[in-house]
């Protein structure tokens, strides 16, 4: 156990003096963070500029289609589809006119083809213009309306989940936003720290210095020294991301302005509610405090718990995997290619099978695979997102992560078994056939 | 105590002693019953064409393998390699370094995990260094290191813990004459100082002048077993070198014929029945005069290639699995 410690410690501070994980570690999350401020900025300013003709034979729809920054809505005369381009407009909208009776369908003709979000937008437009001028008709005011649409918006479903006595509220937006990202997360990490495990073996035994290790400590030792070592720098590597990516949040949120940070902490002290003066908090600062509200609403503690164990628990079913193909690679690093598919096949597999679970969390397909080890590791962050008890009972979190931990203890022995022929075997091509063999061979 | 008597008597000097070791692999028999002792403080070759089973067999002794059946006994005791693993230092054929650690911590880290403290390990390392003039070395890396650089280093850390048992594979592979002789004076040194090193080799000269005692094995089994010395006298084909100044001309050819002659000496064999007196009384009765008169003993790599020959040997490795 000593020697296995002192191997850790090898393996750990090789990697983490290592200039390359340094500059990983700092950068991906700046990166991560840059990238998302970027696509925030340029949805908000880069976007494009249409400017549309409208032949509108009816009044009312005129007054639905109000000018935003993204499009300029006029409303010309002797314009016409063939000559809208001459006149210097973008698009125009045919809209025919309006019979209750029948179902007409209005017209977009485009210089460039529109974006399905602004063509969603225009289209709603029209219909809701549609929709007050049809219940004008039948009698509503318009400052009845007005009102019904105020208060509209300011409604949005909120979901409860009951159990027993205790309600708690839900958000499946964000559990499918945790699921897919912690299973993606998940899903990277075993790559890249499998790979790195692999290209650990690979190196010690294509620098000879297999055999000279070996015949101090066992090749068990040796394997499991590199593989706790670099899941203990995969871990680090965590803990580093966590803490720059808080720390940088909340270095953007001090840059909000003041008073929207003022709005932002009266909308928390009074749980959401906005009251009397209700217009007083600005549109930013409601959604900032909705952001955090939303959540506010997961299990965090577990989250996190489940996260690491099933990190740690997938990382050591795949690292052994990608030990035992390590060590029966010789000089060729194409021989890795081929041997690797076999491990990379079920992560691929799994990670398609979480882009589905994300959406819908009590399949049976998702039962199943959140209980093989091979997929549990992403399938079941994706489940557990949704919540234990309501979405996953207890009892399938146990039973997943019971068969995780036989798992990679089936994994371990196994590559064990491999690796210890393997790794002091030179100029031999293996295949999975002979991995098999020594794996079952008698000792 | 029970159980050590199933094992053959040890003399008290015998350090290491192999009985009936076995390792088959799935299509053939790597080692085959093969038995020898070594003697403390002696230095021992183990030699073999490629693919003999030296490498099993030293694999083996430093408890890499497991046999399939037989007993090594160290000390006298049955081997533990948990345990024995720290009195042994082996320098395999197949060695290296990592390549991006610096040669000081590389060091350390192998000494300690041959289970020496770190304190312990920094002053035996120190003192090597300075041994080998090596002390500017500790802050470099491997990598910048020539093959013969690295082949003291390789030594260094194989002897470092002060091991019972040092096992030598090919040591002299890619070092320069005036490096050779400095690891060939360390082997004497700690062989003199109670170490017992098992040297294994291809190199036959190395062999007859360091060895001495030596094991030849062949296809899995033992085929030789004895000291340099007994082996010679074993194999020799009583050929003997006569120097004279005008040559030799032998009238008897039932006893005696003439080999070959070089630069002014004649090799001569002496058939069955007949020995070198009577070989010298012809000389002088025929008034030769002679300079130099001298046995002829095969050297080790004649017998090597003399026993090997023909088996085929090297066409077994890399088969083993």
């Amino acid at each position: 156990m000593n020697k296995t410690w002192l191997i850790i410690q090898r393996e750990y501070s090789s990697r983490v003096k290592n200039k390359r994980f340094l500059i990983l570690t700092f950068l991906t999350p700046i990166l991560i963070v840059g990238l998302i401020a970027a696509t925030t900025y340029f949805s908000i300013t880069g976007v494009e500029h249409r400017n549309i003709a409208v032949i509108d034979p009816n009044d009312f729809i005129k007054n639905s289609l109000k000018n935003t920054n993204q499009i300029n809505f006029s409303f010309p005369n002797n314009v016409d589809s063939n000559n809208y381009q001459q006149k210097g407009f973008t698009d125009i909208l045919i809209i025919p006119k309006f019979d209750k009776n029948t179902k007409t369908d209005y017209i977009l003709r485009s210089k460039k083809s529109m974006g399905l979000m602004l063509q969603e937008s225009i289209s709603t437009k029209i219909n809701s213009a549609i929709e007050d001028q049809m219940l004008q008709e039948a009698g509503i005011q318009q400052n009845i309306l007005d009102s019904i649409h105020k208060a509209s918006q300011f409604s949005e479903l909120k979901a409860y989940e009951d159990k027993g006595s205790s309600s708690k509220e839900s958000n499946a937006g964000l559990a499918m936003g945790i699921g897919y990202a912690s299973g993606l997360l998940i899903y990277m990490t075993m790559f890249i720290y499998g790979a790195m495990v692999m290209r650990g073996v690979m190196e010690e035994k294509t620098n000879r210095i297999a055999e000279v290790i070996i015949s101090s400590v066992k090749p068990f030792e040796l394997m499991m020294g590199k593989i706790i070592g670099i899941g203990a720098v995969g871990l680090t590597q965590f803990l580093l991301w966590i803490i720059l990516i808080i720390s940088l949040t909340s270095a953007a949120a001090g840059f909000l302005p003041s008073d929207i940070q003022q709005q932002v902490t009266t909308l928390q002290q009074s749980n959401g509610q906005v009251a009397g003066g209700m217009m007083q908090a600005s549109e930013s600062a409601v959604k900032i405090y909705n952001i955090q509200h939303t959540m506010a609403t997961a299990n965090w503690p577990l989250i996190i718990g489940c996260f690491i164990f099933y990190f740690i628990g997938g990382y050591l079913f795949y690292a052994a995997l990608f030990a035992a193909v390590g060590s029966t690679v010789n000089e060729d690093p194409q021989d890795a290619q081929s041997l690797m598919f076999p491990i990379t096949m079920p992560l691929i597999f799994s990670y398609v099978i979480t882009t589905m679970v994300t959406q819908n969390p009590n399949t049976p397909i998702a039962f199943w695979a959140s209980m093989i080890p091979f997929s549990s590791p992403m399938v079941m962050m994706a489940r557990v997102a949704y919540g234990v008890p309501s979405a996953v009972s207890y009892w399938e979190l146990a039973l997943s992560m019971l068969c995780l931990v036989g798992g990679f203890i089936f994994t371990t022995w196994l590559s064990g078994r491999i690796y210890r022929t393997g790794i002091l075997l030179y100029g031999k091509k293996v295949t999975w056939k002979i991995m098999f063999k020594w794996a079952f061979k008698k000792a | 105590m029970e159980l050590y008597l199933k094992y053959k008597f040890l003399t008290m000097d015998t350090l290491l002693s192999l009985q009936n070791l076995k390792k088959y692999y799935a299509t053939q028999k790597a080692v085959d019953d093969i038995s020898f002792d070594i003697k403390q403080g002696s230095i021992f070759g183990l030699l073999g064409p490629n693919g003999a089973g030296k490498t099993t067999l030293l694999r083996m002794i430093t408890g890499i393998f497991y046999p399939d059946s037989g007993a090594i006994l160290l000390d006298g005791a049955p081997f533990n390699p948990m345990v024995d693993i720290e009195k042994i230092g082996y320098m395999p054929e197949e060695r290296g370094m990592y390549k991006k650690m610096k040669i000081g911590e590389q060091a350390l880290y192998l000494a300690q995990l041959k289970g020496m403290s770190k304190a312990d390990a920094t002053e035996k390392i120190k003192y090597w260094f300075k041994k080998f003039e090596m002390e500017s070395w500790w802050n470099k890396k491997v990598e910048d290191l020539s093959k013969g650089m690295s082949q003291k280093l390789q030594f260094v850390i194989t002897v470092l813990h002060e091991p019972k048992l040092i096992i030598l594979d090919e040591p002299f592979s890619g070092l320069d004459p005036l490096n050779a002789n400095l690891i060939k004076d360390e082997i004497y040194a700690l062989a003199k100082k109670g170490s017992t090193i098992i040297f294994s080799t291809h190199r036959m000269e190395q062999v007859e002048e360091i060895c001495d005692h030596i094991v030849l094995v062949n296809l899995g089994k033992k085929i030789l077993d004895g000291t340099v010395a007994d082996i010679k006298q074993q194999f020799k084909e009583n050929l003997f070198s006569i120097e004279t100044e005008a040559g030799v001309s032998l009238s008897d050819s039932s006893a005696f014929s003439i080999v070959r002659t070089e630069a002014g000496k004649t090799f001569v064999k002496i058939n069955e029945g007949f020995r070198s007196n009577d070989l010298l009384q012809q000389l002088i009765t025929q008034n030769t005069q002679v300079i130099g008169f001298n046995e002829v003993l095969p050297s080790l790599n004649d017998i090597f290639i003399k026993l090997v020959e023909g088996t085929h040997a090297g066409a077994r490795a890399f088969q083993n699995i």
